[in-house]
């Protein structure tokens, strides 16, 4: 909503500098988005009368004029073509100076030759006093411009246009009437409304006027004015008054009704009324009923689109825009102005539905005043005689189902629990009238107020309250203490935290990203092959068009990134929800991935050049999983998934449950996507991974640890996993410590097979082991790995 | 045999020679051990006269003694060279980097996360999260903007089919706790929230830190008083804080807050555009149509509901001029928030 500052002082003057006025606005809940001048500076440009035109003697377009200020007559050369004699233009005497915006210093009006002839002043278009854009020819004065007035007071130039960012529910702001009201209760300062007019049919020609839709359309009215004369063009004051609210002058019906719906706020459109057939009909479309609009485009309406129609078809989308066929035009000489309230509901999402957003369709859906549409008619009426002539008929009017009225109740003491204040009651009172209320009845206490029919946003006591908070002023209500809870709260020390995972891969040098949770689905399906996405209707872009069923596609489209911007060893991990549809069903679940690409360890001075292989990613996987559960409760075994290298990767298990996958990126997608260095990747299930024991201390043996190694030899396809089970089976109860620290496979042994170094350590509580308990124990550990795996001692 | 004097010349002579302690232990062995020569002496004693034995011995013992003393002497002076050698050595350029893993780090959106949460942690409020791909209900009806509501025009919403939709805000986890539990309330939630939009200022996926307080007797006045020592807490600095009428379907009354620009004091600079005002969260008073919904009783309770824009907070913390960076991961931006 853009507005002239001056139109609104001619409703309410508040003493209030414009800066002041401004900031006023902006706390009252409507921000002002910003403000320009209407005009550039100047000064000594006074309506100038043209006395005599005559051709210039060496140039064929100038002319060499006489002009008065009024007191002198100068003699000017100007250029326009349309410079005439007895024609009141802006006249620019010596000395003036014109300032335009963005220019660095003003430009001086002085005496001048143009080909050999002297010229005292110039005379402006619009162009040139920053009234418009573009300029044709000298800007017209009416013919009852007082000769050598101040154009600037002239044309009260002295004037801003202030752009409101106006919120949803404000749409009784969408009008000068409003604004003054605002702004007259902010400043406690009388409104002058006008006072509504009558005009007096001339005429008693009517158009029939009936609503099928009741609830859709409450109020039509309409009526005919015939005999206009579109040759006439809009005043002066007309135009400037729109340009200053962001409209531009079309021809003097649409000023006029552009002009009613920006002072009150209230939509109006004129037909000609030769294209209309029978009579009017507000009603829903029919089906498949079509409709070419005035921007041209044919529109296939959907039966819940409000229309009015004739009897034979619909001639504008209610409340949205008219239609062509039936719009005024040059040749137009009887008009059927129209001037209806449709309800918000009716309206609301339509024009979006279509794609569309007019001035209209914006107030329609926001609400507009009910009550409105009698003085709108006649406002409308009497701008349209005053600049097209005509005569008027009478006003027709056709009631469909009007909202009801609206009381709300206030309990003076619901604005100190709500607020935090006590407001004092004759202020309350004040506030509330000036907003439009009215006070149904009041007992000290409490009062009910009837809902003005302009605001649609007050229907219960904390929206009155609201209205009372606004205008007292935000700031002005208390702080307290903001009510901390005083009891103390407990942390669950059986769950760890993402805080601490994400503390962990810190640690072990992983740089956290964010990556977007929508993703390119041809990416998705190189990195993910195989999977069904859920597909965005309207996405920002194709490479924005799926939800990610996996975070690993961000991950490497982030590796890619920088490795296009050397970064060469790389660790990155991610949290957060990815998405599948599984059975109708939306899966929305947490994880925790990572990515390391790179040398093992940061390239330093002990050249330690290794690369990162699967047991750096497998490692770094396993301190993580130490945060949680005990290690052993998971569970890593070959498998083959996804853009993992079918002979690195690993399902992580735990107790049989899958809750990830780790392993190197596939050699074939690694090609594809360009990725240069060896990346390996994991990927794990947030929430499997966060329980823990809560620790229970056990007492400590006194007795002495027996270590003991064992090497064996077995084929080289057998898992080390396996292979610690079956040792574990057959170690006793005491074993309390298995570690593999050795593997190897070459000359050595066989060909096919490997050699597994085990260390094993064992403790009893309560009495020292003998060799021959351990003895014991060996053997039967040797006999068992020979029974399942063939295994040998290695020599 | 040597006479006594001559064998201490000797064996002084040799101690001074000697250049290692094991050289230095054979002249140990040789003079003073069991076998050595000037227990020999003292063993000869016995042949000497009873007059000539005490001053015999005793000049033995002298010499004994010295030879004990130069041993002892000349051992800790060796000593002392051998760990001075490897002191000298072993010493290194300790100006080289030490061996170790790089140092990772988190994404300034989640440290900005972390710096919220904490705060308002410490004042009894509970963490939750909610869904990302959000029913209508949720997102919207819940909230009090029913489908044709003008407000759902400022919501860009991305739909995954027509009921459903990417959540856009946080404001639906509000409704899902209300929902699951029992009043009071204090929480808040944050996470990713989704719009249709994307140009310099906007990023489609951006993120929220959404709070709610429900409880008896809760005024306008106590979410003044959260949202002005928030800001305070969070930004380490007393500036300014106003609020301005506003709206949300969900808050009545509603506002916005603006804080004083935190990069020129509120004087006026590019940051604020010349306003001296930075806008940061949007607040307000719950609607009791909302707390209804949830079947919470709205005349027994009410509450304050606020929500703030983390990309925003964590731009004005650490000077982020575009918005879009957060979403590159270009690790050398990522690696100055270490």
């Amino acid at each position: 909503m853009i507005f002239s500052e001056q139109w609104l002082r001619e409703w309410v003057n508040p003493k209030l500098e414009t800066r002041q006025l401004i900031d006023e606005l902006t706390m009252a809940g409507l921000e002002v988005d910003g403000s320009s001048a209407v005009a550039h500076k100047f000064s000594g440009i006074v309506v100038g009368l043209v006395e005599t035109v005559e051709a210039h003697p060496d140039a064929d377009k100038l002319h060499l004029c006489n002009v008065s200020n009024g007191t002198d007559s100068f003699q000017v050369v100007c250029g326009a073509a349309n410079v005439r004699t007895g024609l009141k233009i802006p006249f620019a005497m010596l000395g003036a100076e014109i300032h335009k915006q963005g220019e660095d210093k003003p430009f001086q009006i002085k005496k001048a030759k143009l080909r050999g002839v002297e010229s005292n002043g110039m005379l402006c278009s619009a162009d040139e006093l920053g009234l418009s854009d573009s300029a044709d020819g000298l800007l017209e004065l009416p013919e009852d411009a007082p000769v050598g007035a101040d154009i600037r007071e002239y044309l009260k130039l002295d004037d801003i246009s202030i752009e409101l960012d106006l919120t949803p529910n404000r749409g009784d702001c969408l009008g000068i009437i409003g604004l003054a009201r605002e702004v007259g209760v902010i400043a406690r300062e009388d409104v002058s409304l006008p006072a509504q007019q009558e005009i007096a049919a001339s005429i008693s020609d009517e158009f029939a006027v009936s609503i099928t839709a009741k609830d859709e359309c409450p109020r039509y009215l309409g009526r005919i004015i015939r005999k206009i004369n579109l040759n006439s063009k809009s005043p002066l004051w007309m135009q400037e008054k729109l340009r200053r609210s962001g409209l531009r002058s079309i021809d003097p019906v649409v000023d006029v009704t552009n002009f009613v719906l920006m002072e009150l706020g209230q939509p109006m459109h004129a037909f000609d009324l030769s294209k209309l057939e029978g009579g009017i009909d507000v009603r829903l479309a029919n089906k498949n009923e079509k409709l070419t609009l005035l921007d041209g485009k044919e529109i296939e309406l959907s039966p819940e689109t409000l229309v009015i129609a004739d009897a034979k078809k619909a001639v504008a989308m209610a409340g949205i825009m008219g239609g062509l066929d039936t719009s005024v035009t040059d040749q137009t000489q009887d008009v059927f102005l129209e001037c209806a309230f449709f309800s918000p509901l009716a309206i609301a999402g339509k024009a979006r539905g279509y794609g569309m957003h007019t001035d209209a369709s914006h107030r329609y859906e926001r609400g507009v005043d009910y009550q409105l549409q009698r003085r709108a008619i006649e406002r409308g009426t009497q701008l349209l005689l005053e600049i097209v002539g005509g005569e008027a008929g009478p006003i027709t009017e056709a009631i469909g189902n009007l909202p009801e009225p609206v009381q709300v109740g206030l309990k003076y003491s619901s604005i100190n629990s709500l607020l935090g204040i006590e407001i004092e009651q004759a202020e309350v009172l004040d506030i509330l009238r000036r907003l439009g209320f009215g006070i149904a009845n009041e007992n000290g206490e409490s009062l009910t107020v009837d809902v003005p029919s302009f605001r649609f946003d007050v229907s219960i006591e904390a929206d009155l309250i609201e209205e009372l908070a606004r205008i007292y002023g935000y700031n002005k209500l208390p702080k307290a203490g903001g009510l901390s809870s005083q009891l103390l709260k407990s942390k669950p020390e059986t769950v760890t935290g993402i805080g601490s995972m994400r503390q962990q891969l810190v640690a072990l040098g992983y740089q956290e990203v964010v990556t977007y949770s929508f993703i390119d689905p041809a990416f998705a399906a190189t990195v993910c092959p195989g999977e069904e996405f859920i597909r965005l209707q309207n996405p920002i872009s194709a490479e924005m068009s799926v939800m990610r069923s996996s975070i690993l596609p961000g991950l490497l489209s982030t590796l890619i990134y920088n490795e296009n911007r050397q970064q060469e060893r790389v660790r990155l991990f991610e949290t957060g929800l990815v998405f599948s549809e599984k059975a109708g069903e939306t899966r929305q679940i947490g994880m925790i991935s990572g990515l390391i690409s790179g040398s093992r360890l940061p390239i330093n001075w002990t050249n330690n050049k290794e690369i990162c292989d699967f047991y750096d990613v497998k490692g770094d996987v396993e301190s993580l999983l130490s945060l949680g559960a005990d290690l052993s409760t998971y569970s890593f075994s070959a498998s083959n998934h996804g853009c993992f290298h079918s002979g690195q990767c690993a399902r992580v298990e735990k107790a049989g449950e899958l809750i990830g996958h780790i392993g190197a990126l596939h050699p074939a997608i690694q090609r594809k996507l360009g990725i240069a260095a060896n990346t390996l990747l994991f990927e794990l299930a947030l929430e499997s991974i966060k329980p823990r024991l809560l620790p229970q201390a056990k007492p400590l043996s006194k007795f002495p640890e027996v270590n003991r190694d064992l090497a064996i030899v077995l084929d080289a396809s057998t898992s080390s996993a396996a292979i610690l089970a079956n040792v574990r089976e057959n170690a006793g109860d005491y074993l309390t410590n298995l570690r593999i620290f050795d593997v190897y496979q070459g000359d050595a042994v066989e060909k096919g097979k490997k050699s597994i170094a085990l260390g094993l350590t064992w403790q009893h509580p309560s009495r020292t082991l003998s060799d021959d308990d351990i003895n014991t124990i060996i053997s039967s550990c040797v006999n068992g790995l020979q029974d399942k795996f063939n295994a040998n001692l290695r020599n | 045999m040597a006479e006594p004097d001559s064998l201490l010349a000797d064996a002084l002579q040799a101690i001074n020679d000697s250049s290692d302690e094991k050289s230095l232990e054979s002249l140990r062995v040789h003079y003073l051990g069991k076998k050595g020569s000037l227990t020999a002496q003292l063993k000869n004693l016995g042949q000497l006269s009873a007059e000539q034995r005490p001053a015999a011995g005793e000049k033995i013992n002298v010499v004994k003694r010295q030879i004990q003393a130069a041993l002892e002497t000349k051992k800790l002076s060796l000593v002392e060279q051998s760990l001075s050698a490897q002191l000298s050595q072993e010493s290194i350029d300790v100006s080289l980097p030490g061996r170790r893993e790089s140092q990772g780090g988190l994404h300034p959106i989640t440290i900005t996360i972390d710096r919220i949460t904490s705060i308002f942690e410490s004042s009894g409020y509970d963490v939750a999260e909610g869904p990302e791909i959000e029913d209508d209900y949720h997102n919207f009806e819940a909230l009090n903007i029913p489908s044709h509501h003008p407000a759902r025009a400022m919501h860009d919403t991305f739909y995954v089919s027509p009921g459903t939709v990417l959540r856009t805000h946080t404001s639906p986890v509000q409704v899902r706790v209300m929902e699951g539990g029992k009043p009071p309330f204090r929480m808040i939630c944050p996470g990713r929230v989704y719009r249709c939009d994307s140009d310099i200022t906007h990023t489609p996926m951006f993120h929220q830190v959404e709070g709610l307080l429900i409880d008896e007797n809760v005024s306008f006045a106590d979410l003044k008083g959260t949202v002005i020592d928030f800001l305070h807490a969070y930004f380490e600095e007393d500036m300014p804080v106003r609020f301005r009428p506003s709206y949300f379907p969900f808050t009545e009354p509603s506002a916005e807050v603006d804080m004083g620009c935190v990069s020129c004091s509120g004087k006026g600079c590019r940051i604020c555009s010349h306003t001296g005002w930075l806008e940061v969260m949007g607040c307000g008073m719950v609607h009791p149509r909302v707390l209804e919904m949830s079947n919470i009783d709205a005349e027994k309770y009410n509450g304050f509901a606020f929500g703030m824009g983390v990309e925003r907070l964590a731009m004005l913390r650490y000077g982020v001029g575009d918005l879009r960076t957060y979403f590159e991961n270009d690790l050398r931006f990522l690696r100055q928030f270490r």
